[in-house]
């Protein structure tokens, strides 16, 4: 993260983006948006809005999208309000990607729990594929990016790969995931452990098993 | 009133003061970088902690904890030590050591800080964070790596000045301060981000290496770039004034001064007038004081003569030189160089009434030409006020960007005499309605109308004063009070062709139409006035000599000097009695003092510092119509309205790259 930057604003990038306009799509999302926050107090629509436009950029470019500068001053006229705050909210939040991305956003969780299960391997398992950290592969394919938690250590270790996580990873498993993606494939968000479903424990419970059935009131062997 | 005991000190706090306020009421110093009286309460540098019974048993932020009922708070306690000590410990890991060559170094918040209360010795051997510089315009010199990101320079520009430029990028240790793509700030109280800066983040660009805190000299002095009479405090070394910076006085500029007022300091030592010229064969040669004298006394003009008085002067030498016209048997005295004509039988109809900090009690506003950015850059803040309490500001004349919401009501006058509907019935329902004449709006003879304006919602009612005259000269008001004023303006004193013609650092007036006078010019800058003049006599600006100075609400504020005026150039005042003598008349003063009684026995008002009254506001004239149009506001750019600043380097920089958009590339680094 201390190496995010913003994209430098230079006449190319003017001239790609200045002008950026919703699609008709996106004109009618963005204006639910707006509408959740009551009259007076638009600007707080700033993130759904971002977000949008990163979504709608990302379906223009065959990326995960991404807000150049230009797209920030044109969300900060349909809310009225100063470019400065909209660059503040964008520059804050890592799911807003700041500087251009691959099609697929590999956020590798390396914080502890998921570094006790082996992300190690699966940071090495990424850079096998050609994936550098904070760059963008030379297909245009991939985006690797070290993150810290993301909550799902029950199930480390983990990726994110733009909306979907992918937990209980190993490198095979990983490898499985990378490549059904790369084949055009959606393959199974979530846990990849075979015969699990979400976070319940391995192997059945092994606290609390009076509970699996039905309500028990522990109370009474205090 | 909630009862608290401060140290065992029991108290009671206003309603709704905090517990930092009720510590400092009990006389106890809380330390504190990102809080500021007169911003929003960040709650981010956590340097206020204090320990507080009832609450949970750790320390708490005093700024953004509310005083209630019964509290205990102990700002003494082994707890608060500590934890003082661990959040400076925190705030300086990331700073540098480089307060030897750091320009805050001396006067620095958190230099004080942690030697007060910082534990002497840091834990930390990582490396520290490094952050790039920031551009922020030619006035303020940016080492980001210093910031310790209080956020006061983000919430002044969003909330005083209501120019949002300024934000905090990123988050966590990686947050920086910058402004939108490193453009330029581009306000007129932008440099005031340099003195709320606790550390050496934001620091000056022109003062930049040029002196210490320790080694300067401090006169207090009122600002005469524009007619607020802002406080301020000269910083002097040797015989160079080095900076300018704000006083507290929340009658007249709170805290605030603006850029001009602050940076056209480095204008007083360029293009000086350091020794008296006359013009010989139609150019300019340099001469001594005798000659220049016997130039004087051989014009002889006998009681032809006129005084034409500059926007800087003093009211000491605006005394003496209509002592020195009256001798000579003339009572043709000017200030309004542009050729302004109002009426000034009354000067509670020119005043600005309801007081500078009384203004910012008005629901709804009327502005009748006046870019009140340029004009009063200081009171715009106090203007933002009244709108962010829902207040209306209305506009007549050419739209420029208001910082607030503002309607403006097209740039016909004619829009007085039959306002739109909205606006009316705003006014009705004002409880404290207010109208503000500015210089175009003079300048139009919108002033009978405007006063009809005020008879009509009744702008004068129980202790309320809503009319008010913006000026932006430093010595209109003064010199409105000395009889600086005929009928015609200064078209009489065309009429009259005045065989000599006092000009008192008059830049701003049309020489073209004295052409048949011999002018004596009596000022401090080889500015336009200089070029016109016959005879110059080189005479001391504002920081060079002590003066009465009268601001737009009629204030009397007395300004000390700083320093003594460069070559040959003296005071006014003993320029002035000097011709007097080359003239062969009496004024009746030998000495400073005796000129300040003499002006305090004719004008007792000037004799008193604080607010001049001026009586009851005239009733209208019956009839009174306001028509024309305002094409344009006097004041073209705000960077270089008088001599001083358009000799100043930086002015004319901020002039060229501030309102002109010339570039000036930053060299490699």
């Amino acid at each position: 993260m201390a190496d995010r930057h913003l994209e430098p604003d230079t006449e190319e990038l003017r001239a790609r983006w200045s002008g950026f306009a919703w699609t008709k799509e996106s004109a009618a999302r963005a204006k639910q948006l707006i509408a959740h926050y009551p009259e007076g107090r638009q600007r707080s629509a700033v993130m759904g809005l971002l977000d949008l436009a990163q979504r709608q950029i990302g379906a223009e470019t065959n990326t995960q999208g991404w807000l150049p500068i230009p797209v920030m001053e044109f969300v900060a006229r349909e809310l009225d309000m100063p470019i400065i705050r909209v660059v503040e909210v964008a520059t804050f939040y890592t799911m807003y990607n700041i500087v251009p991305v691959g099609k697929f956003h590999v956020q590798v969780c390396g914080t502890t729990p998921c570094m006790l299960r082996g992300s190690d391997a699966i940071m090495d398992a990424c850079k096998k594929r050609g994936m550098h950290k904070g760059h963008t592969s030379s297909d245009g394919l991939w985006t690797l990016t070290e993150v810290e938690c993301m909550g799902n250590c029950a199930s480390a270790p983990m990726v994110q790969i733009n909306d979907d996580n992918y937990e209980d990873l190993t490198p095979e498993r990983l490898d499985a995931v990378l490549d059904a993606l790369a084949a055009g494939k959606a393959p199974k968000p979530g846990t990849q452990e075979p015969g699990r479903h979400t976070v319940e424990p391995l192997g059945g419970p092994t606290t609390l098993k009076a509970m699996v059935t039905s309500n028990f009131d522990y109370r009474k062997e205090w | 009133m909630p009862k608290v005991t401060v140290d065992g000190i029991e108290l009671e706090v206003p309603q709704g003061a905090t517990v930092l306020q009720a510590c400092e009421l009990a006389g106890k110093e809380i330390p504190r970088f990102c809080y500021h009286e007169r911003l929003s309460i960040a709650g981010n540098c956590r340097m206020c902690l204090v320990e507080v019974a009832p609450g949970p048993p750790k320390p708490q932020a005093s700024c953004a904890l509310p005083a209630s009922e019964g509290q205990v708070i102990k700002t003494d306690s082994e707890m608060v030590k500590k934890a003082r000590e661990g959040v400076m410990e925190f705030l300086l890991i990331n700073h540098p050591l480089d307060c030897p060559i750091c320009d805050q170094g001396g006067e620095c918040d958190l230099q004080d800080q942690s030697m007060a209360y910082g534990r002497g010795a840091s834990r930390f051997h990582e490396a520290k964070r490094a952050v790039t510089e920031k551009y922020m315009g030619p006035l303020i010199k940016t080492t980001m790596t210093r910031c310790i990101q209080c956020t006061r320079c983000v919430r002044f520009s969003e909330e005083v000045a209501g120019v949002d430029e300024i934000g905090a990028l990123y988050r966590g240790e990686n947050m920086q301060i910058t402004t939108y793509l490193e453009q330029a700030a581009k306000h007129e109280l932008s440099a005031n981000v340099i003195d709320l800066c606790p550390v050496g983040a934001l620091t000056s660009g022109p003062y930049a290496f040029e002196a210490r805190p320790w080694e300067l000299k401090k006169t207090l002095s009122i600002d005469v770039s524009d007619a607020l009479g802002s406080n301020i405090r000269l910083d002097s070394r040797g015989r160079e004034v080095l900076r300018i910076l704000p006083r507290f006085n929340d009658d007249v500029n709170e805290e605030w001064l603006s850029d001009k007022g602050r940076y056209m300091v480095d204008g007083l030592t360029r293009r000086r007038l350091d020794r008296p010229w006359i013009r010989r064969d139609g150019k300019l040669e340099a001469a001594t004081w005798g000659e220049a004298f016997a130039a004087v006394a051989k014009i002889n003009p006998g009681k032809s003569v006129a005084v034409i008085a500059g926007d800087l002067v003093d009211c000491e030498t605006m005394f003496a030189a209509k002592t020195l016209a009256g001798a000579l048997g003339s009572t043709l005295i000017e200030g309004r160089q542009t050729g302004l004509d109002y009426d000034c039988s009354n000067l509670a109809a020119v005043n600005f009434n309801s007081g500078l900090a009384g203004i910012e009690d008005a629901d709804a506003v009327l502005v009748v030409g006046s870019h009140v950015r340029w004009e009063a850059a200081v009171l715009n803040p106090r203007l933002r006020k009244i709108a962010k309490r829902g207040g209306k500001v209305f506009l007549i004349g050419p739209e420029w960007e208001t910082t607030y919401p503002a309607t403006f009501l097209g740039t016909d006058l004619g829009v007085l005499n039959k306002l739109p509907k909205h606006v009316a019935d705003a006014f009705a329902k004002a409880e404290r309605p207010a109208l503000i004449i500015g210089g175009a709006g003079l300048g139009k003879g919108a002033l009978g109308a405007c006063l009809a304006f005020a008879d009509q919602f009744k702008l004068v009612r129980d202790g309320w004063n809503g009319f008010n005259a913006l000026h932006f000269s430093a010595a209109r008001m003064g010199g409105l009070m000395l009889g600086y004023a005929q009928k015609g303006g200064i078209a009489d004193l065309v009429a009259a062709k005045p065989k000599m013609v006092i000009s008192l650092g008059a830049d701003e007036a049309d020489y073209a139409k004295f052409a048949g006078s011999m002018i004596v010019y009596i000022g401090h800058h080889g500015d336009k006035g200089a070029h016109a003049a016959d005879v110059v006599l080189p005479a001391a600006a504002f920081s060079e000599k002590p003066g009465t100075y009268v601001n737009t609400e009629g204030r009397v504020q007395l300004a000390d000097k700083a320093v003594f005026a460069p070559g040959d150039a003296r005071e006014d005042w003993t320029i002035l009695r000097a011709m007097a003598d080359a003239l062969g008349v009496s004024v009746g003063f030998d000495s400073y003092d005796q000129l300040r009684a003499m002006m305090a026995a004719e004008v007792p008002a000037l004799g008193r510092e604080g607010l001049a009254d001026y009586g009851a506001l005239p009733k209208a004239a019956k009839g009174a119509k306001a028509s024309g149009e305002i094409a344009t506001y006097p004041i073209k750019d705000f960077y270089l309205t008088n001599a001083i600043a358009r000799a100043s380097a930086t002015m004319q920089r901020c002039s060229e790259e501030l309102l002109h958009g010339v570039s000036f590339a930053e060299a490699a680094e």
